[in-house]
């Protein structure tokens, strides 16, 4: 999930009886399955939450560059460098898809991207840990990407329009990516038995990270509820996280590597398997800014905001030079 | 000066599509820009042939509330829907 600890109101569910007529109608309107459009209206936590989700949802984007284009000028082949500098620009397309849907909700994309730069906004856990090797690229396609497609295709349904409709179009490009992913780990554990270790490695290290980003377990997630009863969440942080394991886990067998979990076990019962928690304190520590790389992605981040200052307010002094030439000519 | 870059909108029309249909916005400094942006990002993989920009700020949108007023009357209006009229069969295709 690219969106995690979404704060809402902070409360639980609103109930009926609390609700204001304009609260209950648009309830109504919700569970009627109807979408919410940016001119309707919609509570303030609503409003609040969706700017958080969704300005989250796109920092990712553009954070989730960096861990990548890492590797750009090391790519083993032409052919994969190639692939890899197109995924990068679909990520850099998504964050610009997602943040003009959160703008349709009121709130300026540089008024985002300060909160981000100043830490007020957070972005996805994943990002914040390093790419140490080319096998890294194949597990970030194949896990993180397959992580945020099994969190986003439900979204294609979420209420809030402009929000449903960008995640359709991330969710096709998202595919991509994991496929490519998926295409990298496969040469590698069918290559050399360097290339193998470098794989299971790859995997070691981001198994557990891809399943923190679903976000913390149904019982310790206060805000679920609210998100879950607004329509603007389709599934709980456990279902999500459970369904990624099933999907992943054979597919981890057909690579012929070995998922970092001793007690990853098939259980017939429930028709799927049992697997130990991430450790949730690393996760914790990770959002509270302690991670590996959050230091080093946010300095990234602002270097290229700062330096670049002076060429976004030329450009602007050019296009307003331009346009009173046009004017004072007509 | 203000800095933040103009929103603007983008009406994409498809390689058979008989319209312009909107895709997304974007920020540009200016048209030129925003036109180039959109290519990369909206066209990317063959999406369409033709690209209008339009500054968000030129557009003016109807109302979600008015949904009733505005469209429900043309319901009533039978004669807008010349379906109905009975035309001689000596007279031919019509």
């Amino acid at each position: 999930m690219y969106a995690q600890m979404v704060k809402s109101t902070g409360k639980g569910v609103m109930s009926r009886a609390d609700m204001s007529p304009e609260d209950a109608a648009f309830q109504d309107r919700i569970d009627a399955g109807e979408k919410i459009e940016p001119k309707d209206w919609m509570p303030e936590g609503y409003r609040k939450t969706l700017i958080r989700q969704i300005g989250q949802h796109a920092h990712s984007e553009i954070v989730g560059q960096l861990p990548e284009g890492n590797w750009i000028t090391r790519a083993p082949t032409l052919e994969r460098k190639a692939i890899l500098l197109a995924k990068v620009q679909d990520e850099a397309g998504h964050g610009l898809y997602l943040y003009g849907a959160a703008e349709t909700l009121g709130i300026s994309r540089d008024e985002m991207t300060r909160m981000l730069l100043d830490g007020r906004m957070k972005y996805s856990s994943i990002f914040n840990y390093p790419t140490l090797t080319w096998a890294d690229m194949g597990a970030v396609g194949w896990l993180v990407d397959g992580a945020a497609i099994m969190n986003q295709v439900p979204l294609q349904r979420t209420s809030f329009g402009p929000y449903s409709r960008a995640m359709i179009r991330i969710c096709k490009e998202e595919s991509f990516h994991q496929r490519q992913g998926f295409d990298i780990m496969m040469k590698m554990a069918k290559g050399t038995p360097q290339q193998k270790a470098m794989a299971q490695d790859a995997l070691n290290r981001f198994w557990f990270p891809s399943l923190m980003m679903f976000g913390p377990s149904d019982k310790d997630s206060v805000h679920s509820a609210q998100s879950m009863a607004w329509r603007i969440k389709m599934n709980t942080n456990d279902e999500l996280r459970q369904k990624f394991v099933d999907q992943t886990v054979p597919q981890a067998d057909y690579l012929g590597l070995r998922v970092p979990d001793e007690n990853l076990k098939w259980n017939a019962d429930k028709g799927g398997y049992d697997f130990s928690e991430p450790d949730w304190e690393e996760f914790f520590e990770v959002l509270k800014g302690n991670g590996p790389c959050n230091v080093d992605r946010l300095a990234a981040r602002n270097a290229a905001w700062d330096n670049g200052a002076w060429v976004r307010d030329g450009l602007m002094a050019h296009a307003e030079k331009k346009r009173a030439r046009k004017t004072a000519a007509e | 000066m203000k800095t933040e870059w103009p929103l603007w909108e983008i009406f994409i029309r498809g390689q058979h599509g008989l319209s312009h249909r909107h895709v997304g916005s974007l920020h540009a400094a200016d048209a030129e820009m925003a036109i180039k942006n959109a290519r990369d990002v909206y066209t990317r993989r063959n999406e369409g042939v033709s690209i209008w920009v339009v500054e968000a700020e030129a557009i003016t949108a109807s109302s979600p509330s008015d949904k009733g007023p505005m469209y429900d009357p043309s319901e009533s209006k039978v004669y807008r829907h010349p379906s109905f009229f009975d035309i001689p069969d000596d007279v031919g295709a019509m």
